[in-house]
């Protein structure tokens, strides 16, 4: 009798761990499925196929489409016509399959995957062909490159130019191959601002108009000034360094890499010495973008003055669909900020070795230059399309008013703010780049290291991650 | 003729033996000797992916170990694993000798055993990445630890205290969760060892009038020497291979300043560009240390006995 209470008291304590377990499990779930992806495609590389003008015939019954988060699964679910769901990481769209490949991008694992998975497509077996994958401005130009030769050329897609003439320029040209040839699409544009707390702006500015929040932030000496003020009356300017992070680091004036040897840019010194002052007069955190400490700002009690960000920025990260969060309850405003940047972006490639060619056509028309979806995107979910014909009509009428935002339309400065985008000081190295600078810099900001100790541990970091590289 | 018929029985049953080892020794060889020898010669080339191009393998000598040893960071990870091991070896072994004394000692007779003995080991039934997972969770800036601080009036709510980038609590975080995770384990191997003791030293110790701590010293711990030096070696070199619980902790950065950061975490980092030179030129290193710390800890310990 004794023996057998204690067997159910053990099998009742390790039943409530297993449904402990479950439940940390099943966020994580869908990375399995990639990774053993993975192991079974990794072979040697070798895609240069002759090639046709004509589009073959769709040959696949499963699609395969690696992303890195729900964002891209969200929009073909809600916009792309004819998509069917049937469960979390499955669709149909007519009889064809849908298989969403998700990887996180965090440490440059959603790379590292595509790296193995991407260069023995064409030979890979036909449901584990991937035939569409994402990539984001950080790391396009590994991608889109001709030496890489792993996605399609809109034309060898049989898109025209006449098909992508709408989209923002900036878009394209950080997608073109060495021969000024697209290999990828995106229905973004990501100019972005500063997203401001409105009650916050009444309080301590006065008033929660843009214009008047854009004074008080129009360089960064007063953006300092307003940060005092904010720090006077309990708010933080912003919740951490890193959220000015890409203002600074959009505008360089020389990319990370120059050949095999990184730089420093003194616009990325100067985000170093304005945070570490903002940081010990306690007006902003340390914590790492993403992480519960940064979006306590979300909330009316994180008491945080403003962030940065694109459109898909508030659409997507500022827990919109939470009541009780500011974004729920129309309370940020937006303006243009100390300077301009862009930030993210999600471009479409359709991979080499493809047996969906025509849906994947179809997908990348519809979604990146169809005037009804682009529309439709940038009113439910909004999101500033690639689109400028959309972005000007949004500008100029009551459907670009976004609730987010307390009924504002940002559209005429989305629109202004991506056609000034400048993309040139981009490099294949970008993102490994700004997650070692942003976590390095931590210890000198956090008081742990001084700022050449800090700079150090960058560069012992950045040559670990990309051992081609050296340092000063 | 009698002597050749005479061995051919033994050579025939002996040869059973041979038979069942067959499966260790194939499982071995595939899994242990052939990765073994083949991460000791990959050591001496250059060989990694730069994005989606494979560089080398280039013949490079001894040049990857060379790159290891400049600026010394090597011992600094050294260092920090063998701190956070200590750390959290030291209060493991001292309660896992005291839980498994209690257990069973025949005069103190504890009831509900089962029950406490699961107790103790489910925390190692846990993946350890979870379990970081959750302190991650738990530690954070603004998460629940320092709300009940700040409650508890023993913190100010202007200033809270960050665990994760601060030394020695980063540190200390690492060590307690592999005391949490390990002392149920050990304390069973202490157990079986304890109760491999016979009964009768006992009672000849108690009718002599030993105190207890003299019973524990004099006897118990001689005589489970053995087991206690495989709990020492095993939990060394489980030390040494240290990572899942400070990598999902610090989020793979090691930090405050690589303060926290173990060998294998830095064995990863080379791999994350693939880079089966330098990875393998600290595996063989790894190994090396391993080892001599393994045969220093035997050698030191089971003196006596060599004696």
């Amino acid at each position: 009798m004794k023996k057998q209470m204690s067997k159910l008291v053990v099998s009742a304590l390790s039943a409530c761990m297993a449904i402990g377990l479950c439940a940390c499990g099943s966020t994580t779930s869908n990375t399995d499925t990639s990774d053993t992806k993975t192991e079974t495609t990794d072979t040697a590389k070798d895609t240069s196929s002759e090639e046709t003008a004509t589009v073959a015939e769709d040959t696949g019954k499963t699609l395969n489409i690696e992303v890195w988060n729900e964002e891209f699964k969200s929009r073909i679910t809600d916009h792309y016509p004819g998509y069917e769901k049937t469960d979390d990481t499955h669709g149909k769209i007519g009889d064809v399959t849908v298989n969403w490949i998700i990887t996180p991008s965090d440490d440059n694992a959603y790379q590292n995957n595509l790296d193995s998975v991407l260069p023995g497509n064409a030979d890979a077996s036909e449901d584990k062909k991937v035939d569409i994958f994402l990539v984001e401005a950080d790391y396009a130009q590994k991608y889109v490159s001709k030496d890489a030769d792993v996605a399609m050329t809109m034309k060898d897609l049989g898109i025209t130019d006449s098909d992508l003439s709408k989209q923002y320029s900036y878009t394209q040209d950080i997608v073109k191959d060495a021969d000024g040839n697209m290999r990828a699409s995106s229905w973004q544009a990501c100019s972005a601002g500063l997203i401001y707390n409105r009650d916050a702006a009444k309080e301590v500015l006065g008033s929660d108009d843009p214009e008047t929040v854009q004074q008080a932030v129009k360089d960064w000496d007063t953006y300092e000034e307003t940060a005092k003020k904010m720090k006077a009356a309990g708010y933080k300017m912003s919740s951490t360094v890193n959220d000015t992070y890409r203002v600074y680091s959009n505008n360089v004036s020389k990319p990370w890499v120059d050949g095999t040897k990184v730089q420093i840019d003194d616009n990325m010194k100067a985000w170093v010495d304005n945070s570490k002052k903002e940081v010990d007069a306690g007006e902003t955190g340390t914590a790492e973008l993403w992480g519960d400490d940064w979006a306590k700002g979300f909330y009316p009690q994180g008491k945080v003055f403003c962030y940065f960000g694109p459109a898909w920025f508030f659409n997507f990260s500022m827990k919109a669909d939470d009541s009780t969060s500011i974004a729920a309850n129309g309370g940020w405003g937006f303006c243009v900020g100390p300077q301009s940047f862009y930030w993210g972006g999600t471009w479409i490639c359709a991979a080499k070795g493809t047996d969906n060619p025509n849906l994947v056509k179809d997908i990348i028309l519809k979604m990146t230059t169809d005037d009804s979806i682009m529309k439709e995107i940038a009113e439910k979910d909004s999101d500033c399309v690639n689109n400028k014909n959309v972005l000007k009509e949004l500008a100029g009428s009551d459907d670009g008013n976004l609730a987010i935002l307390g009924g504002q339309n940002p559209y005429q400065q989305l629109a202004d703010g991506a056609e000034k985008v400048d993309m040139s000081n981009t490099s294949i190295y970008d993102q490994g780049c700004n997650e070692e600078f942003q976590s390095a810099m931590k210890n000198y900001f956090d008081g742990n290291a001084s700022y050449d100790d800090a700079l150090a541990q960058f560069n012992k970091a950045i040559v670990e991650k990309y051992p081609e590289l050296t340092t000063e | 003729m009698k002597k050749k018929g005479k061995t051919s029985i033994v050579t025939r049953y002996n040869k059973w033996g041979y038979i069942f080892l067959i499966p260790f020794f194939v499982v071995f060889v595939i899994f242990q000797l052939i990765p073994l020898v083949n991460t000791i010669y990959n050591s001496f080339f250059e060989n990694y992916m730069s994005g989606l191009n494979k560089i080398g393998p280039n013949f490079v000598g001894i040049s990857n170990y060379v790159k290891l040893f400049e600026g010394g960071d090597l011992w600094k990870y050294f260092g920090n694993t063998m701190i956070m091991w200590i750390l959290g070896f030291i209060p493991q072994i001292v309660l896992s000798l005291i839980l498994a004394f209690w257990f069973s000692s025949p005069s103190l007779k504890i009831k509900g055993q089962r029950f406490f003995k699961t107790v103790i080991y489910l925390p190692n039934l846990i993946m350890a990445s979870a379990f970081a997972m959750l302190f991650f969770a738990l530690f954070a800036d603004a998460g629940p630890i320092n709300s009940m601080l700040i409650k508890g009036g023993l913190m100010s709510a202007s200033a809270p205290f960050k665990w994760l980038s601060n030394v020695w609590s980063t540190r200390g975080l690492v060590a307690f969760m592999n005391f949490v995770m390990w002392f149920g384990n050990t304390t069973i191997l202490l157990m079986a060892g304890m109760m491999g003791i016979p009964a009768d030293l006992y009672e000849a110790a108690e009718v002599d009038g030993c105190k207890p701590s003299q019973v524990f010293w004099k006897i118990t711990m001689p005589l489970l020497k053995p087991i206690f030096i495989y709990v020492l070696i095993t939990s060394l070199i489980g030390g040494l291979q240290m990572f899942d619980v400070p990598q999902i902790l610090t989020n793979g950065s090691g930090d405050p300043m690589r303060s926290s950061m173990t060998l294998i975490m830095y064995l990863n980092k080379h791999l994350f560009s693939k880079n089966y030179g330098m990875a393998g030129a600290l595996s063989v290193l790894l190994l090396i240390i391993t080892g001599i710390l393994s045969f220093a800890v035997f050698k030191f310990t089971a003196n006596d006995e060599a004696k």
